[in-house]
């Protein structure tokens, strides 16, 4: 099944080189894409989900039921967009009054949402799953020469009950997609705790969100690493935006890991967006 | 029957002195909102050991768990704790009684919005969804920047399709989230 492409609202509308990123590497691949038309925000787990839940999981069904509609499978490069997503398709299947409610809502849209209609996919996973690593290699044209601090986020594999993508505590399937470029995917202390942007946090206490971020911050640079790897736009805004907002010397890039793959295959760095980022990417590639 | 909350203090006395008064309807609302291993909590803070959010303030998740039990409402529903949490799920997969903290925390910020508490910032970013269907705007030179990258001007989404936008905008009025933002809160 072909892939509805759901762009969601951190990548498109402040770091665009991501959606251009996950574009080209994708055709590159071979695996073509629609974009997912008439999609709204997922809407975002932490200030949606937060105030109310009926509007979070009705919005999450018209877009899955728009991707219904396509006849894809609907893909996000975001793990808020992929938290909302999954887990409100999870719930639908799971809650047949959940279902009838929200598809009552949907009636009036001339539309209707179906228990496990589509699946729900992260652009990490299904390149860890569905394509094959000499697929991937093969799309390679050079090798990366980099020490890079793999950060999964939260919402990819958590709940974990619910994702079964990988062990929550101890993951390597990013770590595994990062060393296929060539570069080396770093051990660190708390590579699985959060960012701190997440759950309304980063709008309502900025100040709490970036002394988390400064404690991931200085254990990623403690550990040498030459930069960020992430598989969510927010985890990548935090990142971005918080070493700024820390006024340290950190200057250590980060990138969504279709823009590290958009270097990989040496796809001109213009496309990749980097002139949004706050932390310069200059790298030695 | 199971009875929610503790017993022997409904009168809000116990032996002639006046005592909180829980609201025992309150644990019972987020077991009927989904959250029933609420109830299974033991207190022994696995939660709190391992919240990135408590590792830099002093909030304590087993403490507002603790007090979602016993029903002391108005203080869960007016805390500032409710919305320290950054929903990374840790403690929810750390819990060895399993009970869904995250998840419990999202259904007391439900309750705790129906109350009426909605800070400044986050009645702003509602505004968003409320107004364009995405939770942030789309400015000119984010318009420019899609465009030197090969991109839209404007998102294929509801951004880009006036109909579609309208669509999803009913649904947030039908589900009452564009009156819950107008309200703001306290």
């Amino acid at each position: 099944m072909d892939l509805a492409f759901f762009v969601g609202c951190i990548a498109p509308l402040r770091y665009p080189g991501i959606e251009s990123a996950t574009r080209e590497v994708l055709e590159r691949l071979g695996v073509s894409i629609r974009d997912l038309e008439g999609a709204s925000c997922c809407p975002a787990p932490g200030v949606t989900r937060s105030f109310d839940v009926k509007t979070w999981v009705t919005m999450a069904a018209r877009n899955i039921a728009l991707a219904e509609r396509q006849g894809q499978n609907i893909m996000t490069v975001c793990n808020g967009c992929f938290g909302s997503l999954f887990e409100s398709a999870h719930l639908l299947g799971e809650d047949p009054a959940l279902l009838r409610d929200v598809n009552d809502i949907l009636e009036g849209l001339n539309m209707t949402v179906t228990p496990h209609g589509v699946e729900v996919r992260h652009f990490a996973e299904f390149l860890a799953k569905d394509v094959s690593d000499n697929t991937i290699k093969k799309s390679f044209k050079r090798k990366l020469d980099l020490d890079v601090a793999v950060h999964y986020g939260c919402h990819f594999l958590k709940p974990s009950k619910i994702k079964q993508l990988d062990d929550p505590e101890r993951p390597t399937m990013v770590d595994k997609l990062v060393e296929l470029t060539g570069a080396r995917s770093l051990e660190y202390k708390d590579k699985q705790m959060c960012c701190g942007a997440g759950g309304g946090v980063r709008a309502r206490h900025p100040d709490t969100a970036l002394a988390m971020t400064k404690a991931k911050m200085d254990i990623i640079k403690e550990a040498g690493a030459d930069c960020i790897v992430d598989v969510c736009p927010f985890c990548h805004l935090q990142y971005d935006k918080g070493q700024k907002a820390l006024g340290k010397d950190y200057d250590i890039p980060v990138l969504h890991l279709a823009q590290l793959y958009g270097l990989a295959m040496d796809i001109d760095p213009k496309l990749l967006g980097f002139e949004a980022h706050d932390i310069p990417v200059k790298l030695k590639v | 029957m199971f009875k929610y909350g503790i017993s022997g203090f409904e009168s809000g006395h116990y032996m002639g002195e006046s005592v909180y008064k829980p609201d025992n309807t309150f644990p019972q609302q987020i077991v009927e909102r989904g959250g029933t291993t609420l109830l299974r909590c033991f207190q022994c803070g696995t939660c709190t050991g391992s919240c990135p959010s408590g590792r830099q303030t002093a909030f304590r998740i087993r403490k507002l768990i603790r007090w979602a039990q016993l029903g002391i409402a108005d203080k869960v529903l007016a805390s500032e704790d409710l919305w320290m949490c950054t929903t990374c799920y840790t403690c929810q997969e750390r819990c060895p009684r399993g009970v869904e903290i995250t998840d419990i925390v999202m259904t007391m910020r439900n309750l705790a919005v129906e109350a009426g508490y909605m800070q400044e910032a986050h009645v702003r970013i509602g505004g968003f969804l409320a107004k364009t269907g995405h939770l942030l705007p789309l400015k000119e030179p984010m318009m420019k920047a899609r465009k030197s990258l090969g991109l839209d001007e404007t998102p294929p989404t509801v951004l880009a399709n006036k109909k579609n936008q309208e669509l999803v905008l009913n649904i947030i009025k039908e589900t009452g989230f564009t009156d819950l933002v107008k309200k703001g809160g306290k």
